[in-house]
């Protein structure tokens, strides 16, 4: 058996989403590079709609693959539903992940939570 | 597809092949019975035994078969102690990038009351045996310092170690696994007491190894149960798989020299053709290493990702990346050298067959190149790098 489903090698090869929206009105970072893991998620929200997400991670193949997954699945999607990701629909979008990569959706959860969070901080003001 | 994880383990060669499968089907007795077919068996294992021996410079009473190097390290290390306790001296030293088979041990003896000293390997990844001697004192038990590096493949002066420790009385042990069949050894003229060794390393069998012991040395038995091995480990003789590895052992001793001839340009070629990567840096001395070796560590990106990547172009490497080992640290030998979490996870070895040609060493580097320049492309980390908010470590 291989380590990772054939849906986690597709993202991990093929990542969607993958680099800088420079116009994003969200930015996250999640993560650290001594644990071996960072996401940056970058969001352009409009009229309450995720209209457009990027991704930079540095990370393990499941990281990688679970930035990329989580993109997809707020892509063209309202806030709200944005903010109700969890890490355990990305995994399962995935087709699951080994036990000990879990974190690796949690961080990708967290990576949009703090984008989220660093867009509507911008709105307040 | 190009196998460069032989550090990990190797194929077995043909002619190693050829002793395990028709000992299987031939010389299947058990050596402890009396009757022919016990006999024949018996015949071949002390061959083996006598063989080995010869290879080292022991004597074949010095020899104890084992199922591999970490069983081999914990009864030596178990054995010095044991010797060690009796007269009172519960002192061990060690380096802090042995394999986990001696810092776990030496862990579980400190929970026993043992006090261990792990040397300080540097930058280079070697020790200095006036470091060794330095470190022993009046209670030391045992040295127990490894041969060759398995992940950087640093060469340690084993000869030099052993005489400072011959000179204070206090045993020796070194962990061969990676060295032996690939380095001349001599266990007489390194005054070496006790060397762990593994069959898989060197193109034999998986889960055959064995120990020596120099004579008058006593031996702690980890398993009991019979008189197999003189009482020092008991279980039926995994004769096949023993003399298959004596098989491999001949014939890669016998090679050294060419394979040592062939191996070097190649790695040294490899070594250089990384160093192009900007900010990247060769883990472990440059010269003092193994031949087949090549360790580096590459700023912005993280090992796993490498290694798939590298698989997918049909090269088999390791990292000493955390995510490769399943826990959040990443390896103990890169953090032992000073490297800071943030580039050990960016590391690749390469641990050359000696099979390896040029074009397949042109065809790694321009791999490397391409997957690292790719997974720096979207890595946050090395976008900071890049934009001064972070400064560069390698």
């Amino acid at each position: 058996m291989a380590l990772y489903s054939e849906k986690v090698m597709d993202h991990f090869r093929n990542p969607r989403n993958v680099g800088v929206l420079e116009d994003a009105n969200g930015v996250g970072t999640v993560g650290n590079a001594k644990c071996g893991d960072i996401m940056k998620m970058y969001l352009k929200i409009e009229d309450d709609i995720v209209k457009d997400v990027k991704f930079e991670t540095f990370g393990c193949g499941s990281a990688i693959a679970s930035s990329s997954m989580a993109t997809e699945l707020i892509k063209g999607k309202p806030v709200e539903e944005a903010r109700k990701l969890t890490n355990q629909a990305v995994a399962e979008a995935l087709d699951g992940l080994p036990d000990y990569k879990m974190h690796c959706s949690v961080l990708a959860q967290e990576a949009i939570e703090a984008a989220l969070e660093d867009y509507e901080s911008k709105q307040e003001k | 597809m190009i196998y460069a994880d032989n550090a990990a383990t190797t194929p077995m060669s043909e002619a190693a092949i050829e002793t395990m499968t028709t000992l299987i089907r031939e010389t299947y007795g058990n050596p402890s019975s009396l009757y022919e077919f016990g006999q024949k068996a018996k015949e071949v294992l002390e061959q083996a035994r006598e063989d080995t021996a010869a290879i080292i410079g022991a004597d074949a009473k010095e020899i104890i078969f084992t199922s591999g190097g970490s069983e081999a390290d914990n009864q030596a290390i178990l054995s010095a102690a044991k010797l060690g306790e009796l007269k009172g001296k519960k002192h061990i030293i060690s380096s802090k990038f042995e394999h986990h088979a001696v810092l776990h041990t030496l862990r579980k003896l400190e929970k026993e009351g043992f006090e261990v000293t792990l040397l300080d390997v540097h930058e280079n990844g070697i020790i200095d045996p006036s470091e060794v001697e330095a470190a022993i004192r009046e209670d030391t038990c045992l040295v127990t310092i490894m041969y060759a590096n398995n992940e950087i493949g640093t060469i340690q002066d084993i000869k030099g170690i052993g005489a400072v420790c011959r000179a204070k009385g206090v045993i020796f042990h070194t962990d061969a696994v990676q060295a032996i069949g690939h380095l001349k050894i001599n266990v007489v003229d390194e005054n070496i007491d006790m060397l762990s060794a593994s069959a898989h390393k060197f193109h034999g069998p998986k889960g055959v190894g064995f120990l020596y012991v120099r004579k008058g040395i006593r031996v702690t038995n980890l398993i009991e149960g019979g008189a197999q091995e003189k009482g020092k480990r008991a279980g039926t003789e995994n004769v096949p798989g023993i003399a298959a590895m004596v098989t491999a052992l001949k014939e890669e001793v016998a090679n050294i020299d060419k394979n040592t001839a062939h191996l070097l340009p190649v790695r040294n070629k490899i070594i250089a053709g990384l160093k192009e990567i900007p900010h990247s840096a060769l883990n472990g001395d440059a010269e003092r290493r193994l031949p087949s070796n090549v360790n580096f560590c590459f700023e912005g990106i993280e090992g796993e990702s490498l290694l798939l990547l590298l698989d997918d172009k049909g090269i088999a490497a390791s990292s000493g990346s955390a995510c490769t080992s399943g826990s959040l640290d990443p390896s103990h030998v890169l953090l032992a050298i000073g490297r800071v979490h943030d580039v050990a996870h960016g590391s690749l070895r390469l641990s050359l067959g000696e099979d390896i040609t040029d074009e397949q060493a042109d065809y790694i580097i321009k791999s490397v190149k391409e997957v690292v320049e790719y997974l720096r492309g979207f890595s946050p980390v090395w976008r900071d790098l890049v934009a001064g908010k972070t400064k560069f470590i390698l």
